[in-house]
C-alpha cells in the first residue's frame, strides 16, 4: 500500500454529485429565458437594473462578511447572485440606480445576513429588498415604461400601469370589466410579455419555460407553483362567476403581476419554504388566499410579494406541525 | 410497472463492474484470523486452546447464549494464537489464529455437492442443523438465522421473502450466487417453508438483475407457491423493512420485526447456507466476497474461507493499487472504511471495495440551505436535517421524540446533501446517546 494512510471514515463513502452550487447555478439558467424576453422589452434599462443588482447584492455581502462580521466570505456560493437577479426582476426598469442599491443592501444586509447568513434567513431576502423599496418609494415603484418604446434609453421612460393597476384604478372609478378589457393587454400579450410591469414579470411563458427546468432538474417539486397558482385561479375564479363586471377572470390574475414570478421563483426559495410536501401545499395555498385578498380587497394591485412574505414567517411552524408521515408509524401524522 | 418501496430512496451509479465475473474460489490462506464476534449478539465462547490441532467444520467456539453463534474452523490446521485483532468494527477483538497445514488433504476439498432435493431431515431436525452449523444473516447484520426462525406462538408467518435485492453499488455476490445455485436457492426456500410451515415465498431481486430473475423464474416454474418478484432499482431497497413493503405492501410497525406483520426475511447467501447445512451438513466457513474498485485490475467475485486476511484476497486481484485511499468492508452506501489489508473476512463480509483518492475525500460541509432533499430520499420518513441539529446541539430527548432511532442508517440523507453535510454521521451520534440514555432509565 501507499505510504499515505488510508481515510476512515462513516458510511456512506460516495456523494452524488450534486452541490448548493449547481443547484444555484440551475436557478440562473432558469432565469435566463425571462431575462432575455424583458431586454427585449424594456431594451437596456432591464440590463441596467438587473447589473446594478446583482454588483451591489454581491458587494454587500463582501464588505459585511469581510468587515464587520469578520467570516468567511461567501459570494462564490452564487446565492447573492441570485437575490440581486431576482432583486432585479421584481423592480421596474425605470428605478434610479441609487434606489437599486438600497433594495440591494436591504435584501443583503437585512433580511439574509443579520438572520445568520444563507439558510438561517426566514424571509425570502429578494422579496423583502422589494417591499421595502415598495412602501418606501411607491411613486417610483409603480411608474413603467410603456413596453417597446424608448428601448434604448435609460430613464426618461413613460410611464404605464401594469395590467391590474389599471383594472384596480379603473373599478375604483366605477367601470366594469368589459369596458377596462379594452385598456389592458390581451392574454395572448401577457403570456408573451408585451405588457407593463417589473423586469421579470414579463412573459408568463418564458418563466414557465425556467420554472419547468427547475422541476425537471430536482431543484424544486411541482407542489408550491401548482398549488399556489391553482389557488388563486380558484378563488378569483369564483369571484369572478359570480359577477364577471367587477372581477377580473383568471387568466389575468394568473398571468399578471408577478404571480408566476412569485410561484415558482420566489414562493419556492429553498431556505424560506417549507421542508415537506405537505408544509408545502399548505404554504401554497396560504399564499394564493392572500394573494387574492390584497389584489381584490386590498389597497395594491399586486399581492404575491406581501402574500409570499406574511407565509414565510409561517414556515417554522408548518415545519413543526407537518411532518413527513413516519415508516410504520399507523398514526399518519401529528395534526393531520 | 415494477414493485418498489414508496417513500424516499436514491439512485446512486450502481458500478456493478463484476456482474459478469463468475464466482472463482480463493485458495486457501496459509493462515485464517476468525473473530469470535462475527454475529450481532453475544459473542461465541472459544473451546480451543493453542497448539490444539483442528479438522476443517470443526466447532471452535461455541454459542455463548441464544442470540449467538457457533463458530467452526475453516481450515484443517493448528491454532497458534488466541490473539486480540482489529476487526471491521474498528475494534480490537478477540481472535482465533489457526495456521494452516499443507499436508492435510481435507483443505483442498471443495464443498461442491451434486443437487440434492428431497427434504429428509424433520422439521426439529432442520432447526437444529441451522443453529448447530453456524448459519447467521449473510447480507450484512449477521444476525444468528435461528433466532429469526424462532415464530413465537402467538404470531403467524404466512410469507417467506427471499432478499436478492442487493441494492449497494458495486456488489454482486448475491447476484453470482443467484445465477449459479439457484436450484440449492429453491431447495433451501423449500427447507425453510416446510421447517416453518409457510405457504408462500416471495424471490425479490431488483431489475438490474434480469438474468437472475430470469434464472431463477425457470427454476420456479413448476413450484406455484415459490414467485420471484422483479422489483424497481432503488436504494435501501435491500432494507428489510423497505423489501417488505415493496412486495407486500405490508408496513413493519415502528420498533417491530417483520414477524409483526406476518413475514420472514432471508437473505439469498443465508439461503445456500442453510441448504448446505441441511442438505450436505456444511458449517458455515465460506461465504462469497466481492472484491471490486473502479482501479483494480481484475476485480472478481470469490469464494472465501472466513478468516482469510483481506490483504490475501486484494493480492489475488491483483494488490492495492497505486492511489489508495479507502478500503471499505462492504458496499459504498453501508460499508466500514477499514485501517488496513490485515482484517479478516467475517460471515458478514459481502465485499471488499477499493476506493481511490478522487472518490475518498469528502467535501467540506456547508450551511444547510433548507432544500429538503434529505426528508425527500429517508425511505423512514425521517428529517435528517433536524436530527442531525438536535444531536449536534445535545438536544437528545427531542431527537428521539422525531424517532431517531428508526433510522436505519442507509446514509440517503448524507449522500444526496448538496451543502455536503455529515448528517447520517451525527445522526448515528445521536443515537447512540438515545439508546445510552434508555438503557441507563431501565
Amino acid at each position: 500500500m501507499s505510504d499515505q494512510a488510508v481515510i476512515i471514515s462513516a458510511s456512506p463513502h460516495v456523494h452524488s454529485d450534486r452541490t448548493s452550487k449547481k443547484l444555484m447555478y440551475d436557478v440562473l439558467i432558469a432565469l435566463i429565458p425571462a431575462f432575455l424576453v424583458s431586454l427585449y422589452v424594456f431594451g437596456i434599462g432591464a440590463l441596467a437594473v438587473t447589473s446594478v443588482a446583482i454588483i451591489s447584492c454581491m458587494l454587500f455581502e463582501y464588505v459585511i462578511q469581510k468587515y464587520l462580521l469578520k467570516t468567511a466570505v461567501t459570494i462564490t456560493d452564487g446565492s447573492a447572485l441570485i437575490t440581486g437577479v431576482l432583486l432585479a426582476f421584481n423592480l421596474p426598469s425605470s428605478l434610479p440606480i441609487w434606489m437599486i442599491v438600497i433594495g440591494s443592501f436591504i435584501a443583503i444586509g437585512v433580511a439574509k445576513l443579520s438572520f445568520g447568513g444563507l439558510g438561517f434567513n426566514i424571509f425570502n431576502p429578494a422579496l423583502v429588498g422589494r417591499v421595502f423599496l415598495l412602501v418606501s418609494f411607491p411613486v417610483q415603484m409603480t411608474m413603467w415604461p410603456t413596453p417597446m418604446e424608448n428601448n434604448t434609453a435609460l430613464t426618461d421612460a413613460v410611464s404605464g400601469a401594469t395590467p391590474l393597476g389599471i383594472i384596480k384604478e379603473e373599478l375604483l372609478y366605477g367601470s366594469t370589466m368589459s369596458q377596462i378589457s379594452a385598456k389592458i393587454p390581451s392574454t395572448m400579450d401577457l403570456l408573451l410579455g408585451i405588457t407593463g410591469g417589473s423586469i421579470g414579470e414579463m412573459s408568463a411563458l418564458a418563466l414557465l419555460l425556467g420554472g419547468i427546468f427547475l422541476i425537471v432538474r430536482k431543484v424544486i417539486t411541482w407542489h408550491i407553483p401548482v398549488v399556489m397558482l391553482v389557488t388563486m385561479v380558484v378563488f378569483t375564479g369564483i369571484f369572478w362567476f359570480i359577477d364577471p363586471e367587477h372581477y377580473a377572470n383568471p387568466m389575468i390574475h394568473l398571468l399578471s403581476g408577478g404571480a408566476i414570478l412569485g410561484a415558482f421563483y420566489m414562493a419556492t426559495d429553498l431556505v424560506t419554504s417549507p421542508m415537506t410536501k405537505k408544509g408545502m401545499v399548505i404554504f401554497a395555498i396560504g399564499i394564493g388566499v392572500i394573494t387574492v385578498v390584497i389584489r381584490l380587497f386590498g389597497a395594491y394591485p399586486e399581492g404575491a410579494s406581501f402574500a409570499i412574505l406574511i407565509m414565510n414567517a409561517f414556515v417554522p411552524l408548518i415545519n413543526t406541525y407537518f411532518k413527513p408521515r413516519r415508516f410504520g408509524n399507523k398514526i399518519k401524522s401529528r395534526m393531520i | 410497472m415494477l414493485k418498489t418501496f414508496p417513500k424516499g430512496g436514491i439512485h446512486p451509479p450502481e458500478n456493478k463492474i463484476t456482474a459478469a465475473k463468475a464466482i472463482k474460489r480463493m485458495s486457501v490462506p496459509k493462515t485464517v484470523y476468525v473473530p469470535i464476534a462475527q454475529h450481532i449478539g453475544i459473542p461465541s465462547k472459544i473451546i480451543v486452546d493453542r497448539k490444539d490441532k483442528v479438522e476443517i467444520g470443526q466447532v471452535i467456539a461455541k454459542s455463548g447464549g441464544f442470540v449467538s453463534s457457533n463458530i467452526h474452523s475453516p481450515v484443517a490446521g493448528t491454532v497458534t494464537k488466541l490473539d486480540m485483532m482489529v476487526d471491521s468494527s474498528g475494534y480490537k477483538k478477540q481472535c482465533i489464529v489457526i495456521r494452516t497445514d499443507p499436508k492435510n488433504e481435507s483443505n483442498l476439498v471443495i464443498p461442491d455437492f451434486p443437487l440434492k432435493r428431497e427434504i429428509t431431515l424433520s422439521q426439529k431436525d432442520i432447526l437444529q442443523h441451522i443453529t448447530d452449523y453456524g448459519i447467521v444473516g449473510l447480507g450484512g447484520a449477521t444476525f444468528p438465522s435461528h433466532v429469526k426462525l424462532d415464530i413465537k406462538n402467538d404470531k403467524h408467518v404466512d410469507c417467506l421473502i427471499i432478499n436478492g435485492v442487493e441494492c449497494e453499488p458495486y456488489l454482486t455476490a448475491d447476484h453470482r450466487l443467484m445465477l449459479e445455485k439457484s436450484e440449492e436457492i429453491i431447495v433451501g426456500i423449500q427447507i425453510l417453508m416446510h421447517a416453518l410451515n409457510i405457504e408462500k415465498a416471495v424471490i425479490g431481486i431488483e431489475n438490474n438483475k434480469k438474468d437472475a430473475i430470469a434464472v431463477l423464474k425457470r427454476a420456479t416454474e413448476s413450484n406455484p407457491r415459490i414467485k420471484v418478484s422483479a422489483l424497481r432499482v432503488k436504494y435501501p431497497q435491500g432494507s428489510e423493512k423497505q423489501l417488505i413493503r415493496a412486495i407486500l405492501k405490508r408496513e413493519v410497525p415502528k420498533g417491530g420485526l417483520p414477524m409483526d406483520v406476518g413475514v420472514i426475511v432471508h437473505n439469498v447467501g443465508t439461503i445456500f447456507a442453510i441448504y448446505q447445512a441441511v442438505q450436505h451438513n456444511q458449517p458455515l466457513t465460506e461465504r462469497v466476497v466481492t472484491v471490486t474498485g473502479k482501479k483494480l485490475n481484475n476485480p472478481s467475485n470469490f469464494w472465501v474461507k472466513i478468516g482469510t486476511p483481506i490483504k490475501d484476497l486484494v493480492e489475488e486481484v491483483g494488490g492495492v493499487p497505486e492511489g489508495t485511499r479507502k478500503i471499505v468492508n462492504g458496499g459504498p452506501m453501508m460499508g466500514k472504511a477499514i485501517k488496513n489489508t490485515d482484517v479478516p473476512i467475517t460471515k458478514g463480509t459481502s465485499g471488499i471495495l477499493i476506493i481511490s483518492e478522487e472518490e475518498a475525500s469528502r467535501k467540506e460541509p456547508k450551511n444547510c440551505i433548507r432544500c429538503s432533499q434529505c426528508v425527500f430520499v429517508c425511505p423512514m420518513g425521517l428529517e435528517p436535517h433536524l436530527l442531525m441539529n438536535l444531536s449536534e446541539k445535545g438536544l437528545y430527548e427531542r431527537a428521539a421524540k422525531e424517532d431517531v432511532m428508526t433510522c436505519i442508517e442507509c446514509g440517503s440523507c448524507s449522500y444526496v446533501c448538496p451543502s455536503h453535510r455529515p448528517l447520517l454521521d451525527y445522526i448515528r451520534f445521536g443515537k447512540s446517546i438515545v439508546k445510552k440514555l434508555e438503557t441507563s432509565k431501565n
